[in-house]
């Protein structure tokens, strides 16, 4: 009699797991992602203060350093304070959470939108893949910060002023995810053309089924372990370039400041001897945007090796 | 009789795996006689293109040789360094692969292709070397004025020729042929194997010819040998071997290889049951106890090893 | 000569089947270089007849068109001119309605060369034989699919068990049977089987042949065999067409063919098959 085996025993026995846990890098970049995620989800419980909560700052804590206590408060702070006496360790919580926010929404913003249309382009071929690849090979020209950059430029132009601080996160999510489609739809066309050649799918086309069917019940299923990894490689890109925008002020408001606005506060006080408001967020920011990019790496070499 | 060229004793070979260890190639020991062509035949998962794999010293990590010996005219060749190693690749030992395209290069011309192996393995000049490429061209039915053709402009049966030639060009002991005809047609797979035999024989060269058909083996060699899952099933003359097949292997296989020459709609062909057994999951005793109708209960429990009889069975046991 | 004569007595009817292919480069590189179109006539004018439970095989070597038959024998591919009639209905008549398509393609399948490529890896086996019953609307509700699955892996002789497996779980040779069983499932009446054991070891060939020639008694199948193997097609064909660069170049009942081939072609062919028997008589 042939155990039928649980998912949990497979997934042990499985050589996913045992390539895992191999790689001790992975492992830790895992540990590392995990944690930060975990503080972002329950910033509300772990943090100390709420830095947005402008009642409870108090501006005397301003510029207090690491694990020192305040000259005029007494007040110490883990990782010291900024110029409004916010305490930074809640701060990159928070920041850390606007940031995996924007990220995560806009891959998978851009997951769906470079899936569904590289799954359109490889099966349909002629001239829909053509319209849609050279939309595609335009777009690539320009630096990806670029078109988000235009995107945020032009919402912010449409946008009435009173909106722009409220939608300002939206308009990120939006701007990144519309410039990180493209790798999303070239993988999936070429999977999705050497895949609709197979005689699994002409089975599929003898009984009937529409185009639409084959494409997502039987192809997509088969284009999903690139994509996985994709979108892994694609959010440490995300989390940079929602930084990089924010470090130059048309990102996230100071309102709800993610880790590249207060990269942004802390670069002004760098050379005045408050390292710490720069270093800290920088770190925080290093280490979830490389731990996120050795996942993708350790993914893509363990999925698919052909795509090395 | 004659020295044997290659003789190989005892190869295990083993690839380390996560739950133990994986043994394509189990206890192996032939010899290759000089001038002869002898074929290994086997489904696939035999372990067929690995014993050649062995031989030239091409496994892929993690697999390694684990015990035994390969001898090359009475040079031990299984432990040499890789500097040794490619001394004997194409010089003494070539190889001839299914897909022509995986030994030719595609951006260089045949011709220079050929110049340059025998310029590698050989102590001539230029000139020399040109010469004796056209003459290895010629020897394989191309016409030499194609000398600066590129691989891409043959049909598939010419290119396989191509690849004979180059086989031959630095004149080796032995050319390992790995299912050299498979991705032909039939009409050119004749032909290219009786360009192979007839060449063999001239230069004196001994062939291991790797194939899952018996026909190609029926056709082309002077002795045979039978893997099944990594071991040897049965070894013998070919013509004897075709005629009074003894391992029940052996004469499955050839009885449920359909012939040209008799049977018709209502013929059933012989099959055997099952299918061969994944290496990770190798049945005990004999491996092939579990597919075999004359199995007996010793089959299951105990190893039959190659007799001098040339047969691995229980069957054919003395006692 | 009436064509409703013919349709009585064969069950498939091939016309004067016709395909060109189009190779021609981008209309822009034709453009600057100058280059004309150029097509390749993959099939050309090709007739012949099934008779209703026989097999008919198409041999022939790479580039002879028999795939290109296969494919526009079953509707995946169109027909450039000629028509095939199928028990007296023309599949690739334009003018039938969705419903009379459905009826039709419901009598055809296929049997692919690749047990790889044939079967989705990411379906379970039996969702795999389900989808055409499914598809058709062939039976009603869960549990009688589940029967009907269960019937159709009896017939090819695999577990009712097997149906929870995913594809990779099987060797070649099952999966060839999943593959067949999958084409029985829709109750066809007409398989083309394109080089269906090529891939397959010889042990597992002989299997998979034994199983279609049952099939074809026990259900009375009509098979359009295709393959390069005149061997095979010996145990397999009543009939046998030779094709030659898309040319149906001889046609005969398979004994007479191999004892009296009227062209030189087929009888290279038949000289270039390996003979394994030549060194024995004994070998049953």
């Amino acid at each position: 009699m042939s155990a039928e085996k649980t998912l949990i025993r497979r997934f042990r026995e499985s050589d996913f797991l045992y390539d895992f846990k191999r790689s001790p890098v992975t492992v830790v970049s895992f540990v590392i992602v995990m944690f930060l995620i975990l503080l972002a989800v329950f910033a509300d419980l772990v943090a100390p203060t709420n830095p947005f909560d402008a009642g409870s700052l108090n501006l005397m804590n301003g510029f207090t350093p690491p694990m020192e206590p305040n000259a005029f408060t007494g007040e110490t702070f883990v990782l010291g304070t900024d110029d409004q006496g916010r305490d930074l360790f809640s701060a990159i919580i928070f920041g850390l959470r606007v940031s995996l926010f924007v990220g995560l929404t806009a891959v998978i913003l851009a997951m769906v939108l470079g899936v569904s249309l590289g799954l359109l382009a490889g099966y349909r071929g002629g001239w829909v893949d053509a319209v849609i690849m050279r939309t595609a090979d335009i777009q690539v020209t320009f630096p990806s910060i670029l078109i988000a950059m235009l995107i945020f430029g032009i919402a912010r132009g449409l946008l009435p002023p009173h909106l722009r601080d409220e939608v300002a996160i939206t308009v990120l999510i939006i701007a990144i995810g519309l410039s990180e489609w493209v790798p999303f739809a070239r993988t999936v066309r070429g999977t999705t053309m050497v895949e609709k050649e197979k005689e699994y799918v002409q089975a599929a086309r003898l009984i009937g089924l529409g185009s639409g069917q084959i494409m997502v019940r039987h192809i997509l299923p088969n284009v999903l372990s690139p994509v996985l990894v994709i979108a892994t490689i694609t959010l440490a890109l995300a989390i940079i370039a929602e930084a990089t925008l924010s470090f130059l002020g048309v990102g996230a408001p100071p309102t709800e400041p993610s880790l590249g606005t207060l990269i942004r506060i802390g670069q002004d006080f760098l050379f005045s001897g408050e390292w710490w408001i720069l270093l800290f967020p920088a770190f925080t920011l290093l280490a979830l945007a490389l731990s996120v990019n050795l996942l993708g790496d350790w993914l893509r070499d363990t999925l698919n090796p052909r795509l090395k | 009789m004659t020295d044997p060229i290659l003789s190989v004793r005892n190869l295990r070979v083993v690839f380390p795996h996560r739950h133990g260890e994986l043994v394509p190639i189990d206890d192996i020991s032939f010899d290759v006689k000089k001038g002869e062509i002898i074929g290994f035949v086997g489904e696939s998962g035999a372990g067929k293109s690995m014993t050649g794999a062995a031989i030239i010293g091409l496994i892929d990590p993690p697999g390694y040789i684990e015990r035994g010996e390969i001898w090359l005219d009475n040079e031990r060749i299984d432990q040499l360094d890789v500097r040794a190693a490619n001394r004997i690749r194409g010089r003494r030992i070539s190889m001839v692969f299914q897909d022509p395209l995986t030994s030719l290069n595609p951006l260089r011309t045949i011709g220079d292709q050929l110049v340059e192996t025998i310029l590698t393995h050989l102590p001539v000049n230029a000139n020399e070397a040109k010469r004796k490429a056209m003459a290895g061209l010629e020897e394989v039915d191309i016409d030499p004025g194609r000398f600066n053709a590129y691989p891409h402009e043959f049909s598939g049966g010419m290119r396989q020729r191509v690849v004979i030639a180059l086989a031959l060009s630095a004149g080796p002991e032995l050319i390992i042929a790995d299912e050299p005809t498979t991705a032909l047609d039939v009409s050119v797979q004749a032909q290219v194997l009786d360009l192979l035999k007839k060449l063999c024989r001239e230069h004196g060269t001994s062939v291991i010819l790797i194939t899952h058909d018996m026909g190609v083996i029926a056709e082309t060699t002077d002795r045979v040998a039978v893997l099944y899952a990594g071991r040897l099933a049965e070894v013998g003359n070919t013509h004897e071997l075709l005629r009074r097949p003894q391992h029940p292997y052996t004469r499955g296989l050839i009885a449920s290889t359909p012939a040209v020459e008799y049977g018709d709609i209502s013929t059933e062909l012989f099959q055997i049951s099952g299918t061969m057994p994944r290496l990770d999951a190798l049945p005990s005793g004999c491996a092939f106890h579990p597919r075999c109708e004359q199995a007996l209960d010793y089959c299951a429990s105990h190893r039959p090893e190659l007799q001098q009889d040339g047969v691995a069975c229980w069957l054919y046991a003395d006692g | 000569m009436p064509a409703g004569f013919m349709l009585m007595v064969d069950f498939i009817h091939v016309e004067q089947l016709h395909r060109r292919f189009d190779l021609s480069e981008p209309w822009l590189a034709r453009m600057i270089y100058g280059r004309p179109k150029r097509f390749l006539d993959a099939v050309d004018n090709v007739s012949f007849t099934i008779e209703r439970g026989k097999t008919y095989a198409l041999v022939g070597e790479s580039g002879s068109g028999k795939s290109t038959i296969a494919r526009i024998a079953v509707g995946l591919l169109g027909p450039s001119s000629g028509r095939i009639l199928i028990d007296g209905h023309n599949l690739h008549d334009r003018s039938l309605s969705e419903a009379e398509h459905r009826r039709i393609r419901q009598r055809l399948q296929m049997i692919f060369q690749s047990p790889y490529a044939s079967l989705n890896p990411r379906w379970r086996v039996g969702n795999i034989l389900a989808e055409p019953l499914r598809t058709f609307s062939l039976v009603d509700g869960r549990q009688a699919e589940q029967h009907r699955v269960q019937e159709l892996l009896e017939q090819v002789g695999l577990s009712v068990s097997d149906a929870r497996r995913f594809p990779h779980e099987f060797s070649g040779g099952q999966r060839q049977r999943i593959s067949i069983a999958r084409a029985l499932a829709s109750r066809p009446d007409f398989i083309v089987c394109d080089e269906p054991t090529s891939a397959l070891d010889v042990s597992v060939q002989a299997q998979v042949l034994n199983l279609l020639k049952e099939l074809q008694r026990d259900l009375g199948l009509t098979f359009l065999f295709i393959t390069h193997d005149l061997a095979v097609v010996r145990v397999m064909a009543h009939r046998i067409g030779v094709l030659k660069a898309g040319k149906l170049i001889e046609e005969q009942a398979t004994a007479e063919l191999i004892a009296s081939p009227q062209s030189e072609y087929t009888r290279m062919l038949i000289r270039s098959a390996p003979r394994i028997r030549k060194h024995s008589d004994d070998v049953r």
